[in-house]
């Protein structure tokens, strides 16, 4: 293993971090929900009161929104997708069904979970952690060098 | 409603400031082997840390402080459904660099490479409603 020092955003990223913090503290201090994103979606696709949809839709809208409104202000950050058209269905599959059976994704078990010291959200986190780098590893260093 | 809204962007632009919105940039912090970039870690980090004494806080209230139930996630068990549903998750995270929450914001930023991804998330989700709902 070697530091990728060049794409290395140390202090941005803490920041950045510590506002995705602050989001998930004021959505459960205030309405007093999780701040998970595949749960948030997922409850969409059930038939709930218009209460519980409102919410979620205003949720989805403003993160949406959010890269609208980076742009009047300053230019976006680089968003760079690297996948294929095949594996980016794949992959995008794979994500809907195993966050929805695993009840969480990053934000739901990686950051409330892991922040409320819940168990099952460490071993969600180790385990999607585990498996990203598993994936990538294939990829890039077996299948890649492979071809 | 509103406050839902301002969090959803408040959450957005923190993944764009991160770095997370940037699929390239996730799949450097899941390359270990490769030349591997640790900003993630300290995105979950920072999160964390900001979002733990909440979580303490809301642990010694009744209520919220606007006066709403504390909607706290009911599950405990440790099964085969969460092991194997993150190990899911894990690979497709892994293959395309993109989780839910920059999923959703790369729709907004208006890069073509999340429609496909986002239209297969939500497939996967209305088939976890189809398969699981029914039998619990």
């Amino acid at each position: 293993m070697q530091i990728d020092l060049i794409h290395f955003t140390p202090w941005l990223s803490l920041a950045g971090g510590a506002l995705i913090g602050l989001a998930a503290a004021a959505l459960f201090l205030l309405p007093g929900r999780i701040l998970g994103v595949s749960g948030i979606v997922g409850g969409l696709l059930q038939p709930l009161p218009a209460k519980e949809r409102n919410w979620r839709f205003a949720f989805v809208a403003g993160l949406i929104a959010a890269p609208m409104l980076w742009r009047l202000i300053a230019p976006l950050p680089a968003i760079e997708v690297k996948a294929s058209m095949p594996v980016l269905l794949l992959a995008g599959l794979l994500v809907g069904v195993g966050t929805r059976y695993a009840g969480g994704c990053t934000s739901g078990h990686g950051v409330c979970g892991l922040a409320r010291l819940s168990p099952r959200s460490l071993l969600a986190t180790l385990c999607f952690m585990a498996a990203g780098f598993a994936t990538v590893y294939l990829v890039r260093h077996v299948l890649e060098r492979a071809a | 409603m509103t406050i839902a809204a301002l969090l959803g962007l408040l959450f957005g632009i923190g993944l764009l400031l991160a770095g997370m919105a940037n699929p390239a940039k996730v799949q450097g912090f899941l390359d270990l082997a490769g030349s591997w970039d640790p900003s993630l870690a300290l995105v979950m980090a920072g999160a964390i840390a900001v979002a733990l004494p909440a979580f303490m806080l809301a642990r010694r209230r009744r209520l919220s402080l606007s006066g709403q139930v504390f909607q706290w996630p009911q599950a405990r068990q440790l099964d085969r459904r969460l092991v194997l549903g993150s190990l899911l998750f894990g690979v497709g995270w892994g293959l395309a660099g993109i989780c839910p929450g920059p999923a959703l914001l790369g729709l907004g930023a208006g890069v073509f490479g999340f429609v496909p991804f986002v239209a297969a998330m939500l497939l996967g989700m209305a088939l976890f409603e189809l398969l699981a709902r029914r039998k619990p």
